[in-house]
């Protein structure tokens, strides 16, 4: 499960853009993550300053 | 807000709204939607645009939004070498820095003023189709409402995030070697040359991409990295890579970081069509970003002022068909595609040029001189002293 710290995230969408399973979304400035999830972890290289955990 | 329009434009980046000021100037009864609060903040860019093709997307330049002119870029080489280029000669990369934030609230006035109307914290959700599957229009949320509104014409200018280029399935995956992601610091307090952009080679410090110095004013300037996804290895990477130069530059790490901007950036290579019936795609949404600069905001207003006028032509004539949008999407290609595809294989051959190459080639341009700086003219000159260094560009030159 992907985890998004929000002390960390700038709402870039950098993961969004680049997740490959349309599993990310910016909401009113949080992101979301739905069902469609791979545990990739696309997102979490993809993010400028490290703010996504892929946890157990 | 109303029920129905001839276009909605999903987006209020400069893309969407310069799209929204030639549909409405055309005549056209246009909505744009803008998930955020407001236009153009936070920013997710390094503020760079070539004045030339802000004036071919005809931009009403503001003062307002011009924080600085440069006179030109330098390149800088792993060893320090640099070359300089005047802004004659610097292509279609330098020119103004901009504030981007004013820059894109102005484009969304300018559209407004047109006759455009815009709805902020609305989301677009889905896509209406209706019963032979064709869209008619989107579902929104608008400020916690769910509504829907039909509309002839459907623009996706919604980003790098963009939903509407995955829903229709016209903007496939991207590889990892065709995203770019991005860390900035405003800094200030720093020791720059403030009128010329700076890139910095570096495979130690930006593997697959570059370092950038956008001056904002005299000691103020954006400081960023930019990276494809394939060289970053571990969660945090990219900052890691950022703060280790930063401190390696002694001018630089005196600074003080007074705000950060993140994002990504799709470099992949031209979608295959950027229109279907009732729907066209612009800016990052469809992907005319240039793949070797990762610059956006010329070529996305260039394409949206072609866009913006085929919606208008579209509704004088009636006809949202896809044959009818070939209007938008010939044009867009005209101006840019040929471009794009070159800087798109000239990325992918660069990906894993060594520090010693870097410092050759900025030896050579810089003794051999170059007319205009563009991936062309840059082969061209480096194969006469270096052929060996060109090998793998042979297609391009
Ligand atoms: C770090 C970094 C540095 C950059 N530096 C430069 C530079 O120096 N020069 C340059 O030319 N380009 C630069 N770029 C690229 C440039 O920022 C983009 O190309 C440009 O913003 C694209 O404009 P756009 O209108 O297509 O999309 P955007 O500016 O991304 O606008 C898209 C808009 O759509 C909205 N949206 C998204 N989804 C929805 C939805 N479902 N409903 C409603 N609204 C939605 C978003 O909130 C956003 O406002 C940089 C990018 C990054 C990340």
């Amino acid at each position: 499960m992907i985890v998004v710290d929000p002390r960390i995230c700038l709402h870039c969408a950098q993961c969004v853009g680049t997740c490959p399973h349309m599993a990310l979304e910016l909401n009113d400035m949080h992101i979301e993550v739905n069902e469609n999830c791979k545990s990739c972890k696309w997102c979490v290289i993809s993010c400028p300053v490290g703010a996504l955990t892929l946890e157990a | 807000m109303d029920d129905e329009y001839d276009a909605v434009i999903v987006g209020a980046g400069p893309a969407g709204s310069h799209t929204a000021r030639f549909a409405a100037e055309g005549g056209a009864k246009v909505l744009i939607i803008e998930k955020r609060q407001e236009v153009g903040s936070p920013i997710r860019c390094a503020e760079g645009a070539a004045r030339r093709s802000l004036e071919e997307a005809e931009v009403i330049i503001n003062p307002k939004w011009v924080s600085g002119e440069m006179d030109g870029a330098m390149m800088i080489a792993p060893n320090g070498n640099f070359l300089v280029v005047d802004e004659a000669r610097a292509g279609n990369e330098v020119g103004y820095v901009v504030e981007r934030d004013l820059f894109d609230q102005d484009l969304a006035k300018v559209a407004v003023q047109r006759g455009a109307e815009l709805a902020l914290k609305c989301a677009c959700t889905g896509l209406l189709k209706d019963e032979n599957g064709k869209i008619c229009g989107v579902k929104i949320n608008h400020m916690g409402e769910e509504k829907e509104i039909r509309s002839k014409l459907v623009i996706g200018a919604d980003g790098h995030e963009s939903m509407i280029g995955r829903w229709t399935g016209l903007a496939p995956k991207l590889e990892k070697n065709d995203i770019i992601s991005g860390l900035q610091y405003r800094m200030t307090n720093l020791d720059i040359n403030h009128k010329f952009v700076q890139f910095f080679l570096t495979s130690k410090y930006a593997p697959g991409g570059y370092i950038w110095i956008f001056p904002k004013d005299e000691n103020t300037a954006n400081v960023g990295i930019g990276i494809v996804l394939s060289k970053i290895t571990h969660k945090g990477h990219l900052k890691e890579l950022l703060d280790g130069w930063i401190a390696s530059q002694p001018k630089i790490a005196q600074g003080d970081i007074i705000e950060i901007v993140g994002g990504g950036i799709p470099v992949g290579t031209p979608l295959d069509s950027n229109v279907m019936d009732g729907l066209m795609l612009v800016g990052d949404a469809g992907r005319q970003t240039d793949p070797i600069t990762g610059g956006g905001i010329g070529n996305g207003c260039r394409a949206a002022r072609i866009c913006g006028k085929t919606i208008a032509a579209a509704v004088k004539a009636n006809d949202f068909s896809k044959e009818f949008l070939q209007i938008y999407e010939t044009g867009w290609r005209e101006i840019l595609e040929e471009r794009l595809y070159r800087n798109w294989m000239a990325k992918e051959a660069c990906l894993n040029l060594d520090d010693d190459v870097f410092n050759k080639i900025i030896t050579t341009l810089d003794e051999v001189g170059i007319e205009e700086v563009n991936v062309f003219n840059l082969l061209v000159v480096i194969k006469e002293k270096h052929p060996e260094l060109v090998e793998k560009f042979q297609d391009l030159i």
